[in-house]
């Protein structure tokens, strides 16, 4: 094993406690190294009070440190201000909070462009925001093996596009979306882009100034973070302009018996106690991975991949569905032949193989595979050869096993 | 640990491959009931003919793994033709198999009993019991329709 994978491992407890597992859900969630754990531990020994309210200095450390995130998800992002990073409780809540929040502007016969490859919780606020608006949801072409490319956003963003809804890279498919272009054909036509990047922050460098889009939500879990925690970045002029979804402590301003004036953003967005431990956490996660490089995550995750591609290559009964996509996102879709994921699952977990079987709440490009479900493996940092070997023995055994079924 | 095989056994096998009882018949004699797994995507549909107080006839089809299939096939052979009180114990003896218990009358479970080893595969109970929970809830509470089971 490469030593500095075994390093890796070495930092992440569920691999240390559990020395069989091959974990390969990391699409998923990831699995949590040391400093994010303990970071989570000294907030609630050391001083974990409340942020935001007290004049003590357990709450002016705790504050800080919940604060110093912020500035540390800015530098991640390359933001250009501190107030376009709003805490959230992950991207499904950011992506449905910008939906809620942007559906009054939304008016009869607007058309909002997104495509089937998107995680239900990016695709389903807009359908609710289109019904209710009678506003008409536009989906891409998609080629036969689940592809997007550039010219089919082109063949669909026009004068009447309002809002382009993408993910950057397919929780399913593990394809890479062109945003930066898409984002310059929809601002042509003054069309606003809402950029899902769950599964992109784990894997790629991601520089909002660079892709120019106007709103980009990720989740904290997918990239070593702590659950329930996560990320809206904005364009401050537009974030500015929105209007907050949830009133109470924390996020307002005067308060009169009749009306109010609310903080700034993203305080205005950020109301009640926050999850404290996971923000203040969140920014360890960050720095490990910042530590590592992309640069080296990236190729470790493409060596992976292409390996185990290699591997499964021409294996009778296997169904591989994105060959052409998998590498850098290290996310491989497979089926065996005329065997339900699940029925093929348990072939894993008997070798304590950690992988997800289902419709990986995308169902419109499962359905699209004409499936009812697919068997993904994903893989990331800590995850090695010998794990992939074991992985590839476990498809040949499923290969083999269900060959009469 | 559990051997894949004593999950996959034989008797599972022939009624995925051979699954009786199957396709709808639609009639309004019939009581009907879409048994779904929202988060599995499991989706059996159920039919009850009750005359008399007796399941004169079950049948069943959707979409859904070899458990889940084939135990729709082996429960309607083990449901037909009994009294409602003897349907409600054998799929009361049934969710217990599921858990690890024994039940008392074994014997009364026929087929079913090769789903013994279902709770050494704890991730797939519910594949196991989603058309019973479909036919239980059929049997008592008269809903139609559809129904999550998670």
């Amino acid at each position: 094993m490469n030593k500095e994978i075994l390093n890796i491992r070495n930092d992440f407890p569920v691999l240390r406690n559990n020395p069989n597992v091959v974990y390969l859900d990391s699409a998923a969630t990831s699995l949590k190294p040391d400093c994010v754990i303990n970071k989570i531990n000294e907030y609630y020994t050391q001083y974990g009070v409340n942020v935001n309210r007290g004049v003590y200095k357990l709450s002016y450390t705790a504050t800080e440190e919940y604060e110093e995130t912020r500035q540390i998800v800015k530098e991640f992002l390359n933001a250009k201000e501190i107030e376009e990073i709003v805490y959230t409780k992950g991207a499904s809540n950011g992506l449905n909070m910008l939906a809620l929040s942007l559906r009054e502007t939304l008016k009869e016969g607007d058309e909002v462009v997104s495509t089937i490859l998107e995680h239900h919780s990016s695709i389903l606020p807009w359908q609710e925001n289109c019904k209710i608006k009678n506003a008409k949801l536009v989906y891409t072409d998609i080629d036969k093996d689940g592809s997007v490319d550039l010219e089919s956003f082109k063949k669909v963003i026009n004068e009447k596009t309002r809002y382009v809804v993408v993910t950057y890279v397919s929780n399913v498919m593990g394809q890479i979306l062109p945003i930066k272009e898409i984002v310059h054909i929809a601002h042509q036509y003054n069309a606003l882009v809402i950029v899902d990047a769950a599964q992109a922050v784990p894997h790629l460098k991601v520089d909002v100034q660079d892709l120019d889009c106007d709103f980009l939500c990720f989740s904290a879990h997918k990239m070593l973070g702590p659950t329930g925690f996560g990320i809206l970045y904005g364009k401050k002029k537009y974030l500015n302009k929105l209007k907050p979804l949830e009133y109470g402590g924390d996020m307002i301003d005067e308060v009169e018996l009749y009306d109010n004036t609310t903080k700034d953003t993203p305080y205005k967005f950020e109301t009640g106690t926050p999850p404290i431990s996971e923000a203040i956490a969140f920014k360890e996660a960050i720095k490990y991975l910042n530590n590592i490089g992309f640069e080296k995550i990236e190729k470790h995750v493409e060596e992976l991949t292409k390996y185990t591609l290699d591997k499964l290559d021409n294996l009778e009964g296997l169904t591989i569905y994105n060959k052409k996509s998998a590498l850098k996102s290290g996310i491989i879709t497979f089926n065996i032949r005329g065997v339900h994921p699940h029925d093929v699952s348990t072939i894993f977990d008997e070798r304590d193989i950690c992988l997800r079987a289902g419709h990986h709440c995308a169902q419109l490009i499962t359905k699209h595979l004409g499936v009812v479900g697919t068997l993904r493996a994903s893989i990331y940092i800590y995850n090695t050869y010998e794990d992939m070997d074991k992985f590839i023995d476990a498809v040949k055994v499923a290969c083999d096993y269900f060959k009469d079924w | 640990m559990s051997n894949i095989n004593d999950l996959y056994n034989q008797v599972l096998k022939d009624h995925r491959s051979f699954p009786r009882n199957k396709g709808l018949i639609l009639d309004d004699s019939y009581k009907t009931l879409k048994a779904k797994n929202p988060s599995c995507g499991d989706s059996i549909t159920v039919e009850v003919k009750i005359e008399d107080g007796i399941i004169k006839d079950i049948r069943h089809d959707g979409v859904g793994c070899a458990i889940c299939c084939s135990s729709a096939s082996v429960m309607s052979e083990v449901l037909k033709g009994k009294t409602i009180k003897e349907a409600n114990e054998i799929i009361h003896d049934f969710y217990e198999l599921i858990k690890g218990n024994m039940p008392e009358n074994e014997d009364r479970l026929e087929d079913a009993i090769v789903y013994v080893n279902i709770h050494n595969f704890p991730p797939r109970a519910k594949c196991a019991t989603l058309a019973w929970r479909g036919v239980d809830t059929i049997l008592n509470t008269n809903k139609e329709g559809e129904e999550n089971y998670e």
